[in-house]
């Protein structure tokens, strides 16, 4: 199970996503700081904004409304837009792109 | 030899966190400690009142980084120590351990002790107050025995516990010595929503209620004495009636300010080369009209420790950021936008009843926050209202058909 993450500065790191329930998890584990994720991840700040590879978006549990409302706050939305920190890690998510939104 | 740094971070918090990420976020060279007198690395602290304390959410889950992060950033985690004195002329602090550490920056973010209590009992075991994981973890390892819970004091965490405790089938009595919960941070309406809806869950909500001390039995905790004499019986007490800012060691070292260590728009103390940030920092926020504050949340620690560093990075930027907030009790998500210091009016979106509405503050017919509860919505499009200081129509203001957005001007 891997999962590439694609930097707010171009760098691309794989990952292999060591017991994380969510990208969040997933990506700072992996030493990645571009997250801010004020909230701790329960769907309140929308700091935690990533771009997830169109591909892999209908694998992905349907967009919750608070989501998508905390998203659209966003300058930077756009179709793969989710909040890494509503994502669960899944096996069926092998090998997805996910990149970190630029800063708004 | 007496160790030096040229960022030294006084406070492993939420704003010391973010101090020393940013530091290194922004290419800083030079050496960095965050120093703390808790014994774990940073972890986020909401979900003490929330996810941690109901177990949903394990330790590990609320570090703000994993433990590796800190050395592979090359930032020194100096933890289980306490700064006992500053001396700003010798840009050098002493520890309560008798070590003693240079710097050339100091950044203070020490947030605050929980307000004790000073009636008599408060001492007794069983009394908790919720700051720290090992707050959270000695009233959770008690919680497993007590029946009867009372929680002095109806703020957020007060709340927050008192609904994760009723949820778990506990006995919850809140007792609120003003004449609402929420009294000092929202309106009326949304006082009287969050009474009932601790109400509807079977949690004693006491108002007005006059406290006289704590009694005990064998050293623990058996009930609260009040006022008129009666006593309510408890096997646990927790209590959230705010903080004492952790601010001595820079008070007695002449830092500016009364209840707090008072920093300009860079977060710069009264003392040379030392900053301080998030609650204990007393400053003019340009969203509080002309009063000073403290601001007690994640947002102000966090972007209060960014405009710091960027300060020592040559990079001077005012703090201007739109406060906000949140708390999650029940199923209610409560949303706050700006600072409603100083409302005149409130305008009420949305029905209570429906449990999402939104409450807006005006100040002379301006936008000044926005309290949404289960509204995520009109916290995402309120934020245009409170920076523009929107004066939109009132009757268009209620009417939740019309999207807030298109009210900003
Ligand atoms: C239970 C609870 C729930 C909360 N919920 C929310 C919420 O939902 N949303 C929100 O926005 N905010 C919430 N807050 C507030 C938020 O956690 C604080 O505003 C934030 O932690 C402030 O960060 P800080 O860096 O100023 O202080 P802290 O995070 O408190 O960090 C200060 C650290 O400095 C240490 N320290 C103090 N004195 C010394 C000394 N002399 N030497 C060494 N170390 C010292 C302290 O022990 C502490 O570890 C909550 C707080 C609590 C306690
Ligand atoms: S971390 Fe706040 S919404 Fe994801």
């Amino acid at each position: 199970m891997e999962i590439i993450v694609t930097t707010r500065t171009g760098e691309r790191v794989t990952i292999a996503p060591n017991g994380a329930t969510t990208f969040l998890e997933v990506i700072r584990e992996a030493g990645i700081d571009e997250l801010l994720a004020l909230c701790g991840g329960c769907c309140s700040c929308a700091t935690s904004h990533v771009h997830v590879e169109e591909a892999f978006l209908d694998r992905l549990p349907p967009i919750g409304s608070d989501e998508d409302d905390l998203l659209d706050s966003s300058e930077q939305r756009c179709a793969g837009s989710r909040l890494s920190c509503q994502v669960p890690i899944s096996d069926t998510l092998d090998g997805v792109s996910v990149t970190i939104a630029p800063e708004d | 030899m007496q160790m030096r740094y040229d960022v030294l971070i006084v406070g492993a918090g939420h704003g010391g966190a973010q101090a020393a990420l940013a530091l290194r976020q922004l290419k800083f060279a030079g050496s960095v400690a965050l120093l703390g007198d808790e014994p774990d690395p940073p972890y986020e602290r909401p979900p003490l009142s929330k996810e941690y304390f109901s177990g949903e959410k394990s330790f590990e889950r609320i570090l703000i980084r994993p433990p590796t992060f800190w050395p592979e950033r090359n930032i020194e985690l100096l933890l289980g120590r306490r700064v006992a004195a500053v001396h700003p002329a010798e840009h050098r602090i002493a520890l309560s351990d008798g070590a003693h550490l240079g710097y050339g920056k100091l950044i203070w973010a020490t947030g605050g002790a929980p307000r004790r209590l000073s009636c008599s009992g408060s001492n007794l075991r069983g009394v908790h107050s919720v700051r720290t994981r090992a707050d959270a973890d000695r009233m959770l390892a008690e919680t497993i025995r007590a029946r009867n819970i009372v929680v002095i004091g109806g703020g957020y965490i007060g709340l927050e516990a008192a609904a994760v405790l009723a949820k778990i089938g506990k006995h919850v009595t809140v007792l609120e010595a003003m004449d609402r919960v929420l009294a000092r941070v929202a309106g009326e309406p949304l006082s009287r929503f969050y009474e009932a809806e601790h109400q509807a869950h079977g949690v004693d909500i006491r108002l007005n209620a006059q406290m006289d001390c704590l009694i005990g039995k064998d050293g623990w905790v058996s009930g609260v004495r009040m006022a008129d004499g009666s006593i309510l019986s408890a096997d646990m007490v927790v209590v959230g009636i705010g903080i004492v800012p952790a601010v001595e060691p820079l008070a007695t070292a002449g830092a500016a300010g009364v209840n707090g260590v008072e920093v300009d728009q860079f977060c710069r103390t009264s003392l040379p080369d030392i900053y301080a940030i998030g609650d204990c920092a007393i400053h003019a926020n340009p969203f509080a009209s002309t009063q000073k504050i403290r601001l007690e949340s994640v947002q102000n620690a966090n972007d209060q420790a960014i405009i710091a560093v960027k300060h020592i990075m040559g990079e001077p930027t005012p703090y201007h950021s739109v406060p906000w907030f949140w708390s999650n009790q029940y199923d209610l998500k409560l949303q706050t936008i700006g600072l409603n210091l100083g409302y005149d009016d409130i305008v009420m979106r949305g029905d209570p009843a429906n449990r999402s509405f939104t409450l807006v503050y005006l100040n002379q017919g301006r936008v000044i926050a926005l309290d949404c509860v289960n509204s995520v919505k009109d916290y995402v499009q309120g934020k245009a209202l409170v920076l523009v200081h929107a004066t939109p129509d009132k009757s268009r203001l209620s009417n939740c058909e019309i999207p807030l957005k298109t009210l900003a001007t």
